[in-house]
């Protein structure tokens, strides 16, 4: 099966963070990355500029309107995301745990919809 | 080919009696779904498949006598019943095999090689699946009492308090989620088995706790789900013997149970461990639980807090005058339990042994510095055992502004009675004196 992990964190607390600080973080995310690839698992994954450079866009009977800003206003924002394949919740389950943001944010784990249901 | 498995019990002439067979489902039942689930990889599917499987038994034991292996019949029934309908049933085939789930490799020969230690390891993977942490709490007890102790959707939601419409729905919403999330059914591997294991225990602790002081409404003590949370103990037992927490729980919950007779009066009040007639509590109970503990304590491993638990409760249970109540070793295991698992409650109960050991006012300075830290503020025992020691050092006026606050948060009809009767003698004291 395939899952997104969606890495979720406090953008003011990351935004805070020093330089030291936020290499050691870019180098945890190199490493766990490695180690994926190398298992197999990896299928895509990205960081993501801040919520603040986010639009959210409706189209309702056919007009089209856009807001500044996410979706929906949370103490954790949306960061970045891994796209993986795994055997089942537990395997996906594993490797959400092993992403250097679950330490201090959280990791939302979805089962990907897949054509056969 | 499940006609040649009818090896007759050798009075195949015999009428067999409805009750038998009764008895036969209701003891196979749990062992017959956990296997289906894993062969058919759906418990909608392993559902009715069991309930097919059953339907064919009626009619053939009734003509044919009970075959020999009864549990193994009726997998190879139920089995053979769904692949059946799945080749029927093309739409529902192609939906399911493309799941990879109906991998049920239809024709591998199963029975055959089936014995009880396969039964036992599929209920085990059934109850790690139903006690699965990626569903909620609630839906993990209410699954693990469907699936595993066989209960109806109506007696679940009774349990719960809940109609039965809303208990069918939590059920599908679980029961969807273990398939679209794709929970394996698994027993986990080590170290995660450790680790899943505690979420099975709580689960289990958590029908006994539902039926032994039920949260909300008129109820006390729900007989029947106490005995269902410690025949769930008792099959973990035999599942994964020797495991001290698993020992622990099922010692603590025969501890308590062994007292539920004392526990609640004739008018359904409350009755305080005090008062209550010691000669009601069972003596086979206490003393299961207490051989438990030992071979618990004698297994090397750092100790469950269920133990430490259940050897509180000992201490209580094997005290036949409450005057004999071995308040010091109590003290003790309850800081043994602070270190191990530290919460409110918890040091509520070290509060008010202390005040056994030490006096009232010592134990009052524990319970208003728990207070004072702002954790179990609206825990109504809190307030009724400040109650208790203010009126025991004569301070009547606070004990009565205590028993006030513990109202407040009191939920269950037997315990605000029972607050109520404290207010009124307090009241009583005050316009006698």
């Amino acid at each position: 099966m395939q899952y997104l992990l969606l890495i979720y964190a406090n953008e003011a607390e990351m935004a805070g963070r020093d330089a030291p600080s936020m290499a050691t973080m870019i180098a945890e995310y190199t490493e766990f990355t490695k180690g994926i690839v190398q298992a197999g698992q990896f299928k895509a994954g990205d960081r993501l500029k801040p919520s603040s450079s986010a639009t959210t866009v409706r189209v309702r009977n056919g007009q089209r309107t856009t807001t500044d800003g996410p979706f929906a206003e949370t103490r954790e924002q949306l960061g970045g995301y891994y796209l993986v394949e795994a055997k089942n919740l537990d395997e996906a389950i594993a490797i959400a745990a092993k992403i250097p943001g679950a330490k201090h944010g959280s990791i939302e784990v979805r089962p990907v919809w897949t054509r056969e249901g | 080919m499940a006609a040649s498995k009818f090896a007759r019990c050798g009075h195949a002439k015999d009428r067999v009696l409805p009750r038998e067979l009764d008895e036969i489902f209701r003891r196979e039942a749990g062992r017959v779904l956990a296997t289906l689930i894993r062969l058919l990889g759906d418990f909608d599917l392993a559902e009715e498949a069991r309930q097919e499987a059953f339907a064919a038994a009626v009619e053939q034991w009734t003509s044919r006598g009970i075959p020999a292996n009864p549990c193994a019949w009726l997998i190879s029934t139920g089995r053979y019943k769904a692949v059946d309908r799945l080749r029927r049933d093309a739409v529902f085939r192609t939906k399911v095999m493309n799941r990879e789930l109906a991998s049920a490799e239809v024709d591998a020969a199963f029975p055959d090689e089936a014995d009880d230690a396969t039964f036992g390891d599929d209920r085990l993977r059934l109850i790690f699946t139903c006690c699965h942490p990626a569903l909620s709490s609630e839906a993990q007890i209410a699954l693990t009492l469907r699936e595993v102790c066989g209960l109806s959707t109506q007696a679940v939601a009774r349990a719960f308090l809940v109609s039965e419409e809303t208990m069918a729905q939590r059920l599908v919403r679980a029961k969807r989620k273990i398939r679209d999330a794709g929970i394996p059914y698994e027993t986990p591997e080590p170290p995660l088995f450790e680790q899943r294991i505690g979420g099975v225990l709580a689960v289990v602790y958590g029908v006994f706790t539902e039926g032994y002081a039920a949260t909300s409404g008129a109820r006390m003590v729900d007989a029947e789900l106490c005995g269902e949370a410690i025949r769930l103990g008792r099959l973990l037992d035999e599942l994964m013997p020797r495991h001290p927490a698993v020992l622990g729980l099922l010692a603590l919950m025969l501890l308590h149970d062994a007292r539920r007779q004392a526990r609640v009066s004739h008018a359904g009040d409350v009755i305080l461990l005090d008062d209550q007639d010691r000669t009601m509590w069972s003596q086979t109970g206490i003393a299961e639980g207490a051989a438990l503990i030992d071979q618990a304590l004698s297994i090397p491993a750092s100790p469950s807090p269920y133990v430490v638990q259940a050897a509180i409760a000992a201490l209580h249970a094997r005290a036949r005058k409450k005057e004999d109540t071995d308040w010091p070793q109590i003290v003790g295991l309850y800081e043994v339990l602070l270190r191990l698992q530290p919460s409110p409650i918890i040091e509520l109960n070290h509060a008010v042994a202390v005040s056994m050991v030490d006096g009232a006012a010592r134990a009052l300075d524990l319970i208003d510095s728990l207070r004072a830290r702002g954790e179990a503020g609206e825990y109504h025992l809190l307030h009724s055992a400040r109650g208790r020691l203010l009126h025991q050092l004569g301070r009547d006026d606070e004990a009565r502004a205590a028993y006030a606050a513990a109202l407040d948060f009191a939920m269950l009809e037997p315990e605000r009675r029972f607050l109520e009767a404290r207010i009124a003698s307090l009241n009583e004291c005050r316009s006698r004196g």
